[in-house]
C-alpha cells in the first residue's frame, strides 16, 4: 500500500494574460500515494471552494495521458519528473516525499499566453497544423487500403512520430520557446509515408513559416524538448524536418 | 407528438443504401455555398462530418469545448476499428460484420442502419490510409489485424494501442485542411448552451465562450450534434472529465426524442476503483483479452487471503485458478462480448471471489501467453498498456513474479467493470435526423447502430461512418429543400428568447449560494446511479433510485455553491451547468430501465435471467426502440413512444457464445 504524504503546494494564480500573477501556498495534508497529481489538485479545489474561494484553474480532460490537455510545469519540469515519458495526469503522488515543497506553474512561452492560472492558449499549434500538417485526401472513394504497401519498419517509425499529443511540453522546456519537436513530428510522420510525399515540400515550408510567424523560437539542439516529451518523440525528427525544409527550399 | 418515421428505404437490406443514394436529393455547388451547417463536437463523428461538409462546399461552423479539436475523447480509444475487409481470409464479409454487430447488440439495433454501417466500413479504412493514418502493418507491407470480442474473425485494424488517437488526428487533419481552405470556421473553448428553433426547424445554437463567459448566437440552415455519450452521469467512468450530455439534453428538452437511455455499456477491463478521491476510471484495452486470461481463485480461502493482502495472485498455482469465462463460454472464451464479460466478473465477485481489498476485482493474466510467445512478442503487442498499468498501480504485468513447479507466473493485472460507452442516445431516422426537423445527431450521441450492447472496435467505425460517409449524403436530402431560405439573422426573437433562458438558468445557479460544491453533488449522483441503475437492476432498486434522484435534484437546486462570477473563466459554473443535465439524464436512464422488463445487452434486470444467469430477453413485449419525449419540465416523467423493430434479413434468436 502507498503511504500518505503531506507537503507544501505553491501554485500559480494569474487572472488573464495581462495580470502579473503570483504564487498561492497551501499545506496539503495526508494525501494518499495512489492519488494522481490532478486528483490532488481536485482535493485542493474542493478545499478552496468549501472556503468560498475560486478554484485553481488548469487544463485537463482524458486523464489517461492521450488527449494532451494537461500542461503543468511541476518543480521546474514540464509534466513533472517521471522515470519515463508521462503526462501530468499520469504522475502519481507516490513519486513525492513527505515534507516536500511542490511548485506548480503554467507553460511559460511567448507562443502560449496565459488565459487563467495555469490554463494557457495553445491555438498556435492548431494554426501550424492548419498551415499544412495533413495529406489532402478528399473524402470519398480512395483506392483500396492495401494498394499502398508500406514496409512495417516505415509504418512503425511513422507511428512513433504520430504519437505526439500536442501538449506543448517541448515548447515549455525550450529556452528558445521553439516548437520544432512538435512541427517535426508531424512533418516526419507524413514524410515517412508514401501518401505524404506529394505535398512534402510544400508542407515543410508552410509549417515552418507559420511557426516563425507565430513567435516560436529556433532550435539550438539542447535536446530539452526530447527529455520532457511525454511520448518520447526524438530530435531525429528535427534533423529530418531540416532536411525536408532545405531540400524544399533548394527546389524553389 | 412528433412522428416516428424511421424512413428506412425499400428493398432488400443489402440494396437499401445504394437505392437511397441513387434517389436522394442533391444540392448543386452554387447553392452549397449559400447553406450553413453548425456541427457541435470535434470527435471522430464531428470532425469527419465538418471536414467532409466543408470540402463539399457548405459553410460550416464547428464547435468544441476543449482548447483544440484534437482533444475530443475519441482520442482515448485504444484497441482498434472494425472493417469487413477480409484481409485475413478468415471468412469475413459485410454480411458477417452486420450479423455480428446485430447479434452483439442483442437484437435491439435497427437492422438497416447496421447493414449500412458494415457496408461503409471498408471505405473508412481506405479513407484513413489515404490520409496517412499509420495503421499497424505486416512485414510484407500489408495491413495487420487483431481479434476483438464478439467475433470469430480478425477484422480489427489498429495503430498500436492508440487507434482512436490516430483516427482522430486523421479527421483533425482533414478538418484543419478545410479550416485552411476557409470552408470551416472553428470555435474552440465554446460550449453549446441551447438549441434555437425557428418555425419548427433547428436554426441555430446559443453557445457560451468559456474564456470570456459571454453568450453568443449562431444561426445556420441545419444543426448537427456530435457530442458523445452520457457515461459521466455515473461520475466515475472511463470518459474524459469534460464529457457531458448537455447538448443532447438541450435537444431533448426542445423536442428531440431520446432513445434507449437504459443501454449503458459497462466495460469489463478497467482498473478497479481505489478510493473516494478518484476522479475517473482508466480503461485497459479490450485487445488485452486476445492473449490475457481472466480468472479468480477456485477456493474461497484463497480469495479471502487476497482480499486481506496476505498473498498475491502469482502465489496461486494453475490448478487453483478458475478461468471462469473459458469455463462458461467455451466457444468464445475470454473474447465474449463486453456485457457478458462484465456480468460474469460481477457474478464471481458477488460470490466472494474478488481479488483486491474491496473484493471488487478479478485477474487478467499474461503468464500463459508470455510462456507461449516469449516476453518480447507480448511486450510488442501490449507494452504500452503494461506501462500505463504500472504508472497507475505500481505493478508491471510483464514482470516475473515467481516459479511454482517449473511454471513461470507473472504478476496479473487487476481489473473490474466500469461505465464506458452509452448505446442509447438521441433518436434518429435512417438519415440521422432527429424528431426536430433540421437537427441531426451522429456518433455516440445517437442511438442507432449498437442496439443494447456495442462490440469492441465498433465505436470508431460508427463515428467515422456517420461523419465521412452517411451524414454528408443524408443531410443534403434535407438541405436541398432549404436552398431558397436566406441566411438567418440572430436578431430573431427566437434567438433572444433562447439566450435569455440560458442567462436565467446561469443566474439562478449562481444565486443559490449554498454550501455544496458541484463535484460533491456529482459524486452523490454517481453513487446512486451505480448502486441502483448500474450493472444489476431491479424494479425495487430503480424505484428507490428515482426517488433518490429527485432528492439529488432538490439538493442541487438548494445547496449548490458556485464561487466567482459569470465573467471570464469559471470552471465551477461550467461543471454545474453540466451536472444539471446529468441529473435529468440519470432520471431518464432509470425510467427506461424500469420500463424495460427484460434483460438485454448492457441492460440487466435481475428479475429476468435464465437459470444459468444469462440475460433473458422478451421479444414478444420489448422488441422495440424506447423513445422518450420531454414533458416541458424536469419534474415531470417523460412519455414513452415505441419504434417497432423490423428484422428482414436476420432471424432473431437467443445469443449464444457457448458453442
Amino acid at each position: 500500500m502507498d503511504k500518505n504524504i503531506s507537503f507544501k503546494l505553491r501554485y500559480w494564480r494569474q487572472n488573464g494574460p495581462k495580470d502579473k500573477g503570483h504564487f498561492d501556498e497551501r499545506e496539503m495534508k495526508d494525501i494518499p500515494g495512489d492519488t494522481s497529481f490532478l486528483e490532488m489538485l481536485d482535493i485542493l479545489n474542493e478545499e478552496l471552494v468549501s472556503e468560498g474561494k475560486e478554484p485553481f484553474v488548469f487544463d485537463h480532460d482524458c486523464r489517461e495521458g492521450i488527449c494532451g490537455m494537461c500542461s503543468l510545469y511541476i518543480n521546474g519540469t514540464p509534466h513533472g519528473k517521471t522515470e519515463r515519458g508521462a503526462t501530468t495526469c499520469q504522475l502519481y503522488m507516490r513519486k513525492f516525499k513527505d515534507g516536500d515543497t511542490i511548485t506548480v506553474e503554467p507553460w511559460r512561452s511567448a507562443g502560449f499566453p496565459v488565459i487563467k492560472d495555469c490554463m494557457v492558449d495553445r491555438t498556435a499549434f492548431d494554426k501550424i497544423i492548419q498551415a499544412g500538417g495533413y495529406v489532402t485526401a478528399r473524402t470519398g472513394q480512395p483506392q483500396d487500403a492495401n494498394a499502398i504497401l508500406i514496409p512495417k519498419q516505415d509504418a512503425d517509425e511513422a507511428m512513433d512520430c504520430a504519437s505526439c499529443i500536442g501538449c506543448g511540453a517541448c515548447v515549455a522546456a525550450c529556452k528558445n520557446g521553439s516548437a520544432m519537436l512538435f512541427v517535426s513530428s508531424k512533418v516526419s510522420q507524413l514524410a515517412l509515408l508514401p501518401q505524404g510525399r506529394p505535398e512534402a515540400a510544400r508542407r515543410a515550408k508552410a509549417m515552418v513559416a507559420k511557426m516563425d510567424e507565430l513567435g516560436f523560437g529556433n532550435c539550438t539542439n539542447t535536446r530539452a524538448c526530447e527529455a520532457v516529451c511525454p511520448k518520447c518523440e526524438s530530435i531525429a525528427n528535427i534533423a529530418r524536418l531540416n532536411r525536408e525544409f532545405i531540400a524544399a527550399k533548394l527546389n524553389d | 407528438m412528433a412522428t416516428l418515421d424511421s424512413k428506412i428505404p425499400a428493398g432488400p437490406v443489402a440494396e437499401k443504401w445504394t437505392n437511397y443514394k441513387a434517389h436522394q436529393k442533391l444540392v448543386n455547388p452554387a447553392n452549397k455555398r449559400r447553406l450553413d451547417v453548425i456541427v457541435v463536437g470535434t470527435g471522430l463523428a464531428g470532425a469527419s462530418a465538418a471536414a467532409s461538409l466543408g470540402e463539399m462546399g457548405f459553410r460550416v461552423f464547428n464547435f468544441c469545448i476543449q482548447d483544440s479539436p484534437r482533444r475530443a475523447h475519441s482520442i482515448a480509444a485504444q484497441g482498434g476499428i472494425n472493417a469487413a475487409k477480409n484481409y485475413q481470409n478468415d471468412g469475413d464479409s459485410v454480411y458477417r460484420l452486420f450479423y455480428d454487430t446485430v447479434k452483439g447488440g442483442d437484437y435491439r439495433a435497427r437492422e438497416a442502419n447496421v447493414y449500412r454501417l458494415a457496408e461503409v466500413s471498408n471505405s473508412i479504412i481506405d479513407q484513413c490510409v489515404a490520409q496517412g493514418v499509420p495503421f499497424a502493418r505486416e512485414y510484407g507491407g500489408m495491413l495487420a489485424n487483431r481479434s476483438f470480442g464478439g467475433a470469430q474473425v480478425s477484422r480489427t485494424f489498429y495503430a498500436k494501442g492508440q487507434t482512436g488517437q490516430q483516427l482522430l488526428l486523421g479527421a483533425y487533419s482533414a478538418l484543419s485542411c478545410q479550416v485552411n481552405a476557409g470552408t470551416v470556421k472553428l470555435y474552440t473553448r465554446y460550449e453549446m448552451m441551447d438549441l434555437v428553433i425557428v418555425d419548427g426547424r433547428a436554426r441555430g445554437i446559443i453557445a457560451r465562450n468559456l474564456v470570456t463567459g459571454k453568450l453568443e448566437r449562431f444561426a445556420a440552415h441545419a444543426v448537427v450534434i456530435a457530442t458523445g455519450g452520457y457515461g459521466n452521469a455515473y461520475f466515475l467512468s472511463t470518459n474524459a472529465m469534460g464529457c457531458n450530455c448537455s447538448a443532447a439534453m438541450q435537444c431533448y428538452r426542445k423536442g428531440a426524442y431520446f432513445a434507449n437511455p437504459a443501454y449503458v455499456q459497462i466495460h469489463p477491463t478497467c482498473i478497479p476503483v481505489h478510493g473516494d478521491k478518484q476522479s475517473k476510471l482508466t480503461l485497459m484495452s479490450e485487445s488485452l483479452r486476445n492473449d490475457g486470461r481472466i480468472w479468480v481463485p477456485k477456493k474461497k480461502e484463497d480469495a479471502l487471503k487476497l482480499q486481506k493482502g496476505e498473498i498475491q495472485g502469482s502465489d496461486i498455482p494453475e490448478e487453483d485458478r478458475d478461468y471462469y469465462l473459458e469455463r462458461r463460454y467455451p466457444a468464445f472464451g475470454n473474447l465474449v462480448p463486453r456485457d457478458v464479460a462484465s456480468r460474469a466478473a460481477k457474478e464471481r465477485c458477488d460470490a466472494g471471489m474478488g481479488v483486491n481489498n474491496t473484493g471488487l476485482a478479478v485477474f487478467l493474466d499474461f503468464s500463459e501467453s508470455i510462456n507461449r510467445l516469449g516476453i518480447d512478442i507480448v511486450l510488442q503487442r501490449y507494452g504500452n498498456l503494461f506501462d500505463m498499468y504500472e504508472e497507475i498501480t505500481d505493478v508491471n504485468p510483464g514482470e516475473l513474479a515467481k516459479e511454482i513447479n517449473g511454471v513461470k507466473y507473472y504478476h496479473p493485472m487487476m481489473i473490474y467493470p466500469a461505465i464506458h460507452y452509452t448505446m442509447g442516445g438521441i433518436w434518429v431516422d435512417y438519415e440521422l435526423q432527429t424528431t426536430v426537423k433540421g437537427l441531426f445527431a451522429i456518433g455516440e450521441c445517437n442511438f442507432s447502430d449498437h442496439g443494447a450492447n456495442r462490440l469492441g472496435a465498433s465505436a470508431l467505425m460508427q463515428g467515422l461512418a456517420d461523419g465521412y460517409f452517411v451524414l454528408p449524403y443524408t443531410i443534403q436530402n434535407y438541405l436541398a429543400d432549404q436552398i431558397t431560405v436566406p441566411r438567418f439573422s440572430t436578431e430573431l426573437p427566437e434567438f433572444a428568447e433562447a439566450e435569455k433562458n440560458v442567462q436565467d438558468l446561469i443566474n439562478r445557479l449562481m444565486n443559490i449560494k449554498g454550501k455544496k460544491s458541484v463535484d460533491s453533488i456529482h459524486k452523490e449522483l454517481g453513487h446512486v446511479m451505480w448502486e441502483y441503475v448500474g450493472m444489476g437492476r431491479t424494479e425495487e432498486g430503480l424505484k428507490i433510485g428515482l426517488q433518490k434522484l429527485k432528492e439529488i435534484r432538490k439538493d442541487f437546486e438548494n445547496n449548490l455553491f458556485i464561487p466567482g462570477t459569470t465573467e471570464g473563466v469559471n470552471i465551477e459554473l461550467e461543471k454545474a451547468l453540466r451536472l444539471n443535465d446529468f441529473i435529468t439524464m440519470g432520471e431518464l436512464i432509470a425510467y427506461d430501465a424500469l420500463n424495460r422488463n427484460e434483460s438485454c445487452g448492457g441492460h440487466f434486470r435481475e428479475e429476468y435471467q435464465t437459470e444459468e444467469g444469462e440475460a433473458k430477453r422478451d421479444d414478444e413485449n420489448f422488441f422495440y426502440v424506447a423513445c422518450w419525449e420531454y414533458q416541458g419540465s424536469d419534474d415531470k416523467a417523460p412519455v414513452l413512444y415505441k419504434e417497432p423493430l423490423v428484422y428482414e434479413a436476420i432471424k432473431v434468436q437467443t445469443r449464444n457464445y457457448k458453442s
